[in-house]
């Protein structure tokens, strides 16, 4: 078991003829990844170089693939048009990569989502992995093992990280999913804890954050009242300055809100696993594991 | 972005939101002009891009030309010191020249996008003129809220709302029902992430006017607002992170002498995180992308090293779906044609970790090569150390 994706998933490429679109593209097939084909309006009918089918709408791929997974690599302008169109297409599940979509944008897509059957992932994400079985997004899959940790981040090279430290140590991971660092996401830590929490393969479960919103204290709550498997922690940014972007839009201490003493507090006292040190996240799993 | 008081009030002009006459200066000459022009009494204002300018002697009441000449020379191209410019403060090159308003009394109203709502979110206090920050702590109950409808937007009950819980009665209620509208109406046409009016006050003839105004957007949707970009304010930026963002390059400039050169937000903050609990300070938040090209890696050694508190540089780079051995050629090649005098520990990890060790290895360039992370932070802090800082 692993949660959202596996060997049965069918992926469909939203920007699948451009520059990152066709190269991740060709990553996740070489993963194993069930590609069925792709989307790029205007270019409907033609083949891609790894001789998957383009359509010029979603509802025209999902229609002749049985597609019913979509991986966004279009440029921001166009992204939250393109999440979207799988949102009424009725596509279960839309893992978007591009970072840089405007917020209010954002706000329209998540309207949207709140009347319908589809799950976002990201936007400004990673994607997901469930190692062995199946790759949705630009992680190098190679670092990862199939196990039973489950990994949840608002970060990209910062995920890769600890999904390196999981692997050496021999434990492998259930599923990653980053969950991107914008402001407004569609799939929150909380989301993502419950379903862990219910798939037998999962034993504890990393989570990852940083700076800025309350993200990790409402997941604090939710821990607290809901989980029995092991959370370990660790949240970035501790050395950032106030009312700065870190990077990511949604990395912003602002109105003295969303520190990472505040944030770690928070998480300690719900009985999570604190890895001080971005180095110490794998041993912090190992303590919490009782290995 | 962040753009300056005067600019905020000019966009919110643009939006029917009636502002006090004025007009900005950038030379004593051209704010003791504006000040005769307005008459007296008048309000001089230092335009800085942070708050409690009043409380830290930025903003004076002229009630005569030699009052307002000696206010002018005192803030303009003067360093001036607020509870947010930290203490270094911040040199005033712009001022604002205003007429003075018949207060009677003081409001706060203020919109933002709610991230767990992902809804925009109006707030309206009747503690005006003090930080909002504080009455939210102190007082929460004298902060009213209304939330924008899913796909509806602001609703005409909520604006009545907002215009009862701060008791405006008669013209004044038309009034603020209208400006909270034309404020909603301004913060998603400009693609605001913070529109906040503090205060906004009402006069003596019932009025409701903007005293101050503050106005900062998000930078993802800068691609359709050329008229905003125009407004950035290089003065009010480090003049390394003017660089920076030259060649695309996410820089934060911070107090410490270890300074960091990393690929993604998240293990950038990482990384200067560990270099603090290893004893040292980070000097900066360096993140030059997730492909990092031997071009991004040899401008990220320029921006970092023209900060002269820089004692040590540590580069580290999780490679991905960029392999480390081509990180560490890249890596090799700013080294040669950059000029660098302090230490630079590199850690490379991930696709190609052991051909970038041996790549490194075989270089004569002078770095020291980590393992680990933790590796990597105590040796970037024990080079600092050795240089006596």
């Amino acid at each position: 078991m692993s949660i959202l994706i596996d060997k049965n998933t069918k992926v469909l490429v939203q920007g699948i003829t451009g520059k990152e679109g066709k190269f991740h593209t060709q990553k996740m097939l070489e993963y194993g990844t069930k590609i069925v084909g792709g989307i790029t309006p205007g270019k409907g009918g033609s083949k891609t170089e790894d001789n998957l089918p383009v359509f010029n709408t979603v509802n025209e791929c999902k229609n002749s693939t049985g597609a019913n997974t979509s991986v966004i690599f279009v440029p921001p302008r166009f992204a939250a048009d393109a999440i979207l169109e799988s949102i009424v297409a009725k596509i279960d599940l839309v893992i978007c990569i591009t970072e840089g979509i405007p917020t209010i944008d954002m706000i329209k897509v998540s309207t949207a989502l709140k009347n319908s059957s589809t799950r976002l992932i990201g936007p400004n994400c990673p994607g997901i992995i469930s190692p062995g079985k199946c790759k949705i997004g630009i992680m190098p899959g190679f670092i990862h093992k199939q196990g039973s940790i489950g990994i949840i981040s608002r970060s990209g090279t910062l995920t890769y990280e600890a999904v390196f430290q999981v692997t050496n140590l021999g434990l492998g991971q259930s599923t990653c999913v980053g969950i991107g660092g914008d402001p407004i996401i569609g799939t929150s830590f909380i989301d993502l804890l419950e379903l862990f929490e219910n798939d037998p393969e999962t034993e504890a479960v990393i989570m990852i954050g940083e700076i800025g919103g309350t993200a990790e204290e409402k997941a604090a709550e939710f821990i607290k009242a809901n989980m029995s498997k092991p959370v370990v922690s660790f949240i970035a940014g501790a050395t950032a300055p106030k009312g700065r972007r870190m990077g990511h839009a949604g990395a912003i201490i602002a109105g003295g809100k969303g520190t990472a003493s505040e944030k770690k507090a928070t998480l300690k006292k719900a009985g999570i696993h604190i890895s001080e040190s971005p180095a110490e996240i794998g041993n912090t799993l190992m303590k919490a594991l009782n290995r | 972005m962040k753009i300056h008081e005067y600019q905020a009030k000019e966009i919110l002009k643009t939006f029917s939101i009636p502002t006090p006459y004025g007009k900005p200066a950038f030379s004593n000459k051209e704010a003791c002009a504006f000040t005769e022009k307005i008459g007296f009494p008048c309000v001089i204002k230092a335009q800085i891009h942070a708050g409690g300018r009043g409380k830290g002697g930025g903003v004076k009441i002229a009630d005569s030309s030699l009052s307002a000449y000696k206010a002018i020379d005192n803030i303009l191209d003067k360093k001036l010191v607020t509870i947010q410019t930290g203490e270094d403060g911040k040199i005033v090159n712009r001022l604002l020249i205003e007429e003075t308003i018949d207060i009677k009394q003081e409001f706060y109203v203020g919109i933002v996008i709610d991230r767990e709502t992902a809804l925009p979110v109006i707030m309206v206090s009747t503690e005006g003129g003090v930080e909002i920050e504080k009455v939210a702590q102190e007082t929460p109950e004298k902060i009213v809220t209304e939330y924008a409808l899913p796909g509806y937007g602001l609703q005409e009950f909520q604006l009545r709302n907002l215009a009862f819980s701060l008791g405006l009665e008669g013209n004044a209620f038309k009034e603020g029902k209208k400006l909270f509208r034309n404020l909603y109406n301004g913060f998603l046409e400009t693609d605001a992430s913070l529109v906040e009016i503090n205060p906004l006050v009402l006069t003596g003839d019932n009025k409701l006017v903007a005293l101050d105004a503050k106005m900062t957007f998000d930078d993802n949707a800068l691609y359709r607002h050329p008229e905003l970009l125009k407004l950035v304010d290089n003065d009010e930026m480090d003049p390394a992170e003017v660089t920076a963002a030259q060649y695309n390059l996410n820089y934060i400039r911070l107090d410490g002498n270890v300074g960091c050169m990393v690929n993604g937000a998240g293990l950038a903050m990482a990384t200067m995180d560990i270099i603090k609990l290893y004893g040292g300070e980070p000097a900066n938040f360096l993140d030059v992308g997730g492909i990092a090209s031997p071009e991004t890696v040899a401008n990220g050694f320029k921006v970092l090293l023209s900060d002269k508190n820089v004692k040590a540089v540590l580069i580290n780079i999780f490679g991905g779906i960029v392999r480390c051995d081509r990180v560490a050629m890249g890596i090799i090649k700013a080294m040669e044609t950059t000029s660098i005098d302090v230490p630079v520990v590199i850690r490379l990890e991930g696709t190609n970790a052991d051909e970038a060790a041996n790549i490194l290895k075989e270089s004569k360039l002078d770095f020291l090569v980590a393992t680990s992370l933790q590796s990597a932070a105590e040796m970037a802090v024990s080079a600092v150390k050795k240089t006596g800082v």
